[in-house]
């Protein structure tokens, strides 16, 4: 594994370039492909019933929609390729989005982006919380992040009381940022997408990136080769946490009102969106640019489901069937790919 | 540790030195017979020599090993939570906080139960909470529409178990992983509940039944239904602790492979646990709608995070392999007297889950912590005592 930009390109059995599948034949066997379809079919099905789907307003709805799940969801798919899940950032959200309506009404001349920079360190720094608990007392991830997200929940509720932030507490132009378009597309869409990106180049390219993927195929074998694990364990973490309190914030631009409830229940949903978007939940595999479609593909759903006037009770039973085709269509994948595999090593031998 | 080398740890310390046979066939010459024979004769200690133990962390035993364990420390406790509540805070000691207390604590009581045999097998069932809330809602319903309230108690329990069989095949039959699974069939009971009865609320069950569900044996505080409870705390507890099925859970916590290789038929086992967890919620679904005597889509939503904050705290290892009923037990006491506590202190509900996050971190890295300990003095030992 170099530094190089190559790494992404190199093939994965450098002795055997005969075995280095055609261009179609890797679309085709991407992570990523049946969630694409999906929101694909979703999107022209619901805009061929109802014009009205797709026109400029609708398509700044769906953007905006997904944009807080989108940003939850890159931070989480960090966590779970390591083989880890944090189900705390729901209340991680809901205390930096509390927090951002505290700082405007404590400091109305502050800075919009100082009040970003704070509310990210403050995620950060709750994240990382999470991280050291875990990678240094040595516990499942699940156990900690489920304490942590009533702790986190109960300290919101003890410092909001019956406190709630409105759109007028704030300054007009933190607020522009979920109205306000640049290209056609809402400015906060625009940081999401920006965060997508860095983040999937990150990973594909760099080394600690590599290294988080190698540490969820196979912990003790990572340990072996070297990778320190309990820094990167700590990282994806660290970064989880950052993303989420950048969601706060941005959930505070976007929504009239932050309180003591703001987020909750949302930790499952972000899970939700890694896993359809091919992230396997035991690490090792799966991209950000997935979840990331996968957030998309979920809020689609809630429009989509309007706009064709289905009943809005169906939403979440059909958000339930998505993530078990998800995981059924994963697992699927990876029965073959351990069949090719087991092939493969037939023939070198 | 497995039991042979245990037995043989245990008897080497004593023994002193090493055997002199065993010395002897290392360094005689390759003719003499006698040495070769006594060391043939005594294999255990000739091979004391290269396998002996320096410093064996001692395994409690008998009464001292349940009096010092996991779950009776939780139930210290919670005896001394309960004690320290009743001297201190006023009104606490009294049928009334009894039954209340109870009542709060039945639905993650029952749910719990199945939980723990779930997460010991080295799974987890995150969609309790939504099978409980789709019951609730399907019981509204045809209660509604003129159905006798037997028959759509039955319905009910059946739905439950559909419910957990559909997570049962998914997980134990088609190797799903149960974490996603039962993410995806979370949204999809609760999505289910939500299509059955939509945003509407039933409240007018029969009278007799809503009030026999919160009524008391005579002045004790209990609640009657503690009754059935308690029957089925004992049914889940002997087969945890005294069936083959329920050593077998345990087997499969520590190894699917190794269970499988000892003939324990691990997808029937999952598949059961399944059912049970299913039909159980619908139990606590039912509950939960004759107690508030109201059916909604949104019954006991994110119950399923409390319920597994409970069986964790009760000492239930999230690996699998580790846990019992009575840690349980007083793991969801405990969560439910200090609640109730500090509720009757006046301390604001919504800030309680301070307390539940803090005492489950607390629980799973306390235990890490005194392991730490433990295996540093260990080290310390072994460094200490000289080469053989």
């Amino acid at each position: 594994m170099s530094l190089d930009g190559t790494v992404g390109a190199a093939p994965a059995h450098p002795t055997a370039p005969h075995s280095r599948p055609s261009a179609l034949a890797n679309l085709l066997r991407l992570r990523e492909l049946p969630v694409i379809l999906a929101l694909v079919v979703l999107v022209a099905v619901t805009a061929a019933l109802n014009p009205l789907f797709l026109s400029e307003q609708g398509i700044k709805d769906l953007l905006l929609n997904a944009t807080i799940l989108m940003i939850l969801a890159v931070g989480q798919t960090l966590v779970i390729i390591t083989r880890n899940i944090d189900l705390s950032v729901g209340s991680i959200l809901g205390l930096v989005a509390f927090g951002t309506g505290s700082i405007f009404v404590a400091a109305p001349n502050l800075p919009i982006i100082a009040v970003f920079v704070l509310g990210m360190l403050f995620g950060a720094v709750l994240g990382a919380l999470n991280g050291l608990l875990i990678t240094i007392a040595k516990v499942p991830a699940l156990v900690i992040t489920l304490g942590t997200l009533y702790i986190f929940r109960g300290v919101n509720n003890a410092w909001a009381g019956g406190t709630q932030y409105f759109a007028g507490d704030r300054p007009e132009a933190f607020g522009n940022l979920s109205v306000d378009t640049v290209l056609g597309f809402p400015v906060i869409t625009l940081i999401a997408v920006v965060v997508v990106a860095i983040v999937a180049v990150y990973m594909l390219g760099t080394r600690p990136g590599r290294d988080l993927y190698a540490i969820g195929s196979d912990p003790d074998a990572a340990r072996l080769f070297g990778i320190p694990v309990t820094r990167r364990v700590l990282l994806a973490f660290v970064v989880n946490g950052l993303l989420a309190g950048l969601a706060g914030v941005l959930y505070a631009s976007r929504f009239n009102s932050v309180g003591a409830t703001t987020g909750s229940g949302l930790e499952l949903d972000v899970v939700a969106a890694a896993v359809v978007g091919g992230v396997a939940i035991f690490g090792g595999s799966g991209t950000v640019v997935g979840a990331a479609i996968g957030a998309l593909l979920l809020t689609t759903i809630t429009s989509a489901l309007t706009a064709l006037r289905v009943d809005k009770f169906w939403q979440q039973a059909i958000v339930g069937i998505l993530i078990l085709a998800a995981v059924v269509i994963d697992r699927l994948a990876s029965v073959r790919a351990a069949r090719k595999l087991r092939m493969l090593e037939a023939r070198n031998v | 540790m497995s039991d042979p080398s245990r037995s043989r740890t245990a008897v080497d310390p004593d023994q002193g030195p090493p055997d002199p046979p065993a010395k002897g066939k290392r360094m005689a010459a390759p003719g003499t017979r006698t040495s070769e024979e006594k060391s043939t004769r005594r294999p255990a200690a000739g091979k004391a020599d290269t396998t002996r133990v320096l410093a064996v962390p001692k395994g409690r035993t008998g009464a001292a090993r349940i009096l010092l364990g996991r779950d009776a420390i939780m139930i210290y406790v919670l005896v001394v939570v309960v004690l320290y509540a009743s001297l201190v805070i006023p009104r606490f000691a009294s049928p009334v906080t009894v039954g209340f207390l109870l009542l709060d604590v039945i639905p993650t009581l029952l749910i719990a139960l199945p939980m723990t045999l779930v997460i010991i097998s080295g799974e987890i069932d995150l969609s309790v909470a939504s099978i409980a809330g789709l019951t609730s809602a399907l019981m509204g319903v045809l209660w509604q529409g003129g159905m006798p309230i037997a028959l759509v108690l039955v319905i009910c329990v059946l739905a439950g178990l559909v419910a957990g069989a559909f997570n049962g095949v998914l997980i134990a039959y088609l190797g799903l992983p149960s974490l996603a699974v039962t993410i995806g069939t979370l949204a999809l009971f609760r999505g289910l509940a939500l299509v059955v009865i939509g945003d509407n609320a039933v409240a007018n069950f029969p009278p007799g039944l809503t009030s026999f569900f919160t009524s008391k044996i005579g002045g004790t505080g209990i609640p009657t239904v503690m009754v059935g409870v308690v029957v089925l705390i004992v049914a889940f507890a002997v087969v945890l602790h005294f069936t083959p099925f329920g050593r077998g859970l345990f087997a499969l916590g520590y190894s699917k492979e190794a269970a499988t290789f000892v003939g324990i038929d691990v997808a029937r086992s999952k598949f059961l646990l399944y059912l049970a967890t299913g039909t159980v919620s619908a139990f606590a679904g039912i509950y939960w709608t004759l107690r508030y005597s109201s059916a909604r889509s949104d019954n006991a939503s994110g119950l399923e995070l409390a319920v597994i904050a409970a069986v964790l705290l009760g000492g239930v290892s999230i690996f699998g392999g580790k846990g019992s009923i009575p840690g349980v037990l007083a793991g969801v006491l405990l969560i439910g007297t200090i609640n109730y506590a500090l509720k009757l202190d006046r301390v604001s509900e919504v800030v309680l889950i301070i307390v539940t996050g803090s005492l489950l971190i607390l629980s799973v890295v306390a235990p890490n912590i005194a392991a730490a300990v433990q295996r540093a003095r260990h080290a310390r030992q072994v460094r200490a005592a000289p080469l053989p």
